[in-house]
């Protein structure tokens, strides 16, 4: 596409970008020590200062203390991209629909989805495949993500499903492959991605133009991505521009390369069409939790009531129990859950505790309605994804 | 440096583009053999933050996988004597203490 612009501008003046505080040092142990060296506090245009770890493509993770909202703000939202950001004009961006399963052609404005086809809207967590890759022991290359690549939205948009019915799915489609309109510098692969039938029809997989209530911003996929609510951000594309529904696996680099994991070590992926004799794609996100306020390192007075507040999230089972523990794990007690806000959103937790002059350790771990909880251990796998660890949080009490 | 003609007609374009972002002139590379080739080849598609994040625990064998796949699947035009120049700047100056571990 040669009528494509991208955005260069960043937060301009290099004075803006600051050296992270303090009180984000507890989040950022365990980081490989060249991140920590190169992160910096920066805020694109529109968005609040976030965890810069990459300037070009821009990836901003969320830091912690925004973690404490139900959903996430637009402008703490992280922002992750593989190529440059395009700039797309809501006036000239079209959605094509088509492909060797698809019964007609399509091609949509903004306009004419808006008015031709149901509104819906789903609360869901979106959350990078490699938050908190950095985290992992040994490491591994990548974006050295801590806890904020990840936030909680309300989506707005269409049914992906009645959009796909329109064009008409002719027997024998196996998946929709999106694109968007971001490109790869140089000859590499284009970032396209694709859903199984089963997945692109779920009533909650959306083409969202909204979060929040807002249109998106361009740093979150202005001005429609996919929403594919319990599956990893991947395949939530951004500044989607095409849908081609295949009868056949699509095998496009950051398909069948990346984002994958060990055969069975993660369970069954749900996506046949993709999975090797080696290897599966990363799909539904693991049930994991957050400690966000105190924050961990800080320091807590002595023999005063002290209230947790954490989240917890899963694939779309939803959050069954959150269970703290004040004594690095021998004894466990439940944490009084948050109001429930929809199966794939996360949901907040609270503990109280009354601690003594000293350290104490405080460990979260939270169990989904399917019945599995966080990892003791890291799962170790060589592209860094899937860590649901068992968090420790330190706290100094004087 | 010796940019081959097609990596300096690319970096030259893009550079006229405006590819580069203000802010990620704050990143600083250690200064070493090889280090101008780093800049041009490496910056053709992203902020030089890229390497110090990932530092420093790659050994030589983890940045020569790394800069084995930019050039084989996303297109950096590096010679292969390019590639090892590269390779040994990244080892030598963002590669894992040779006092670590093995495979830490």
């Amino acid at each position: 596409m040669d009528r494509r612009r991208f955005l260069v501008g960043s937060s301009g003046a290099l004075a803006g970008a600051l050296l992270l505080p303090r009180a984000g040092l507890a989040a950022e142990s365990g980081l490989p020590a060249g991140t920590v060296a190169s992160s910096v506090l920066d805020a694109l245009p529109g968005k609040q200062p976030l965890i810069k770890r990459t300037w070009r493509p821009p990836n901003y993770e969320t830091p912690l203390a925004l973690f404490r909202e139900a959903y996430t703000p637009d402008d703490a939202f992280y922002v992750r991209w593989h190529a440059m950001v395009p700039d797309v004009e809501l006036a000239d961006w079209r959605l094509r629909i088509g492909g060797p399963a698809a019964q007609h052609a399509r091609e949509y404005t903004h306009d004419e989805i808006v008015r031709r086809f149901k509104r819906a809207e789903v609360t869901a967590v979106n959350q990078c495949s490699g938050n908190r890759r950095g985290l992992f022991s040994p490491h591994v290359p990548g974006v050295q993500w801590g806890y904020g690549a990840m936030g909680n939205a309300v989506w707005g948009g269409v049914r992906l499903k009645d959009l796909l019915e329109d064009a008409g799915i002719a027997p024998g489609a196996l998946e929709v492959v999106a694109n968007g309109a971001d490109a790869p510098p140089l000859s590499g692969p284009d970032f396209v991605k694709s859903l199984p039938m089963w997945k692109a029809l779920d009533p909650d997989t959306l083409l969202a133009f909204e979060m929040n209530g807002k249109p998106l911003p361009v740093w979150n996929g202005f001005p429609a991505r996919i929403v594919a609510p319990g599956w990893t951000a991947t395949y939530w594309i951004k500044a989607v521009t095409d849908l081609t529904v295949t009868d056949k696996a699509f095998d496009g680099f950051w398909m069948k390369t990346a984002y994958r994991v060990p055969k069975g070590m993660f369970g069954a992926s749900g996506f046949e069409s993709q999975d090797t004799e080696q290897n599966s794609p990363i799909t539904s996100i693991k049930v994991n939790s957050l400690i966000v306020d105190p924050a961990p390192g800080s320091a807590l007075p002595a023999g005063r009531r002290v209230e947790l507040m954490g989240i917890a999230w899963d694939g779309g089972s939803g959050i069954r129990r959150v269970e703290v523990s004040l004594d690095g794990g021998a004894n466990w007690r439940d944490a009084k859950l948050g109001r429930d806000l929809g199966r794939y959103s996360w949901r907040q937790w609270r503990y109280a505790l009354k601690p003594q002059a000293g350290t104490v350790t405080v460990l979260a771990r939270a169990f989904a309605g399917d019945g599995s909880t966080q990892a003791e251990q890291l799962v170790h796998n060589p592209a860094g994804y899937h860590h649901n660890v068992v968090q420790r949080a330190e706290y100094h009490v004087a | 440096m010796s940019l081959n003609g097609r990596g300096a007609a690319l970096f030259a374009l893009l550079a006229v583009a405006g590819a580069t972002q203000a802010d990620e002139t704050s990143v600083v590379l250690a200064e070493g053999a090889g280090v101008e080739r780093v800049q041009a080849y490496c910056s053709m598609c992203h902020s030089l933050d890229y390497i110090v994040m990932n530092s420093p625990f790659q050994d030589r064998a983890g940045w020569d996988k790394t800069v084995t796949k930019m050039v084989k699947v996303m297109g950096a035009p590096l010679t292969p004597e390019d590639s090892a120049a590269v390779i040994d700047y990244l080892a030598a100056n963002y590669g894992k203490p040779a006092t670590a571990p093995r495979n830490q």
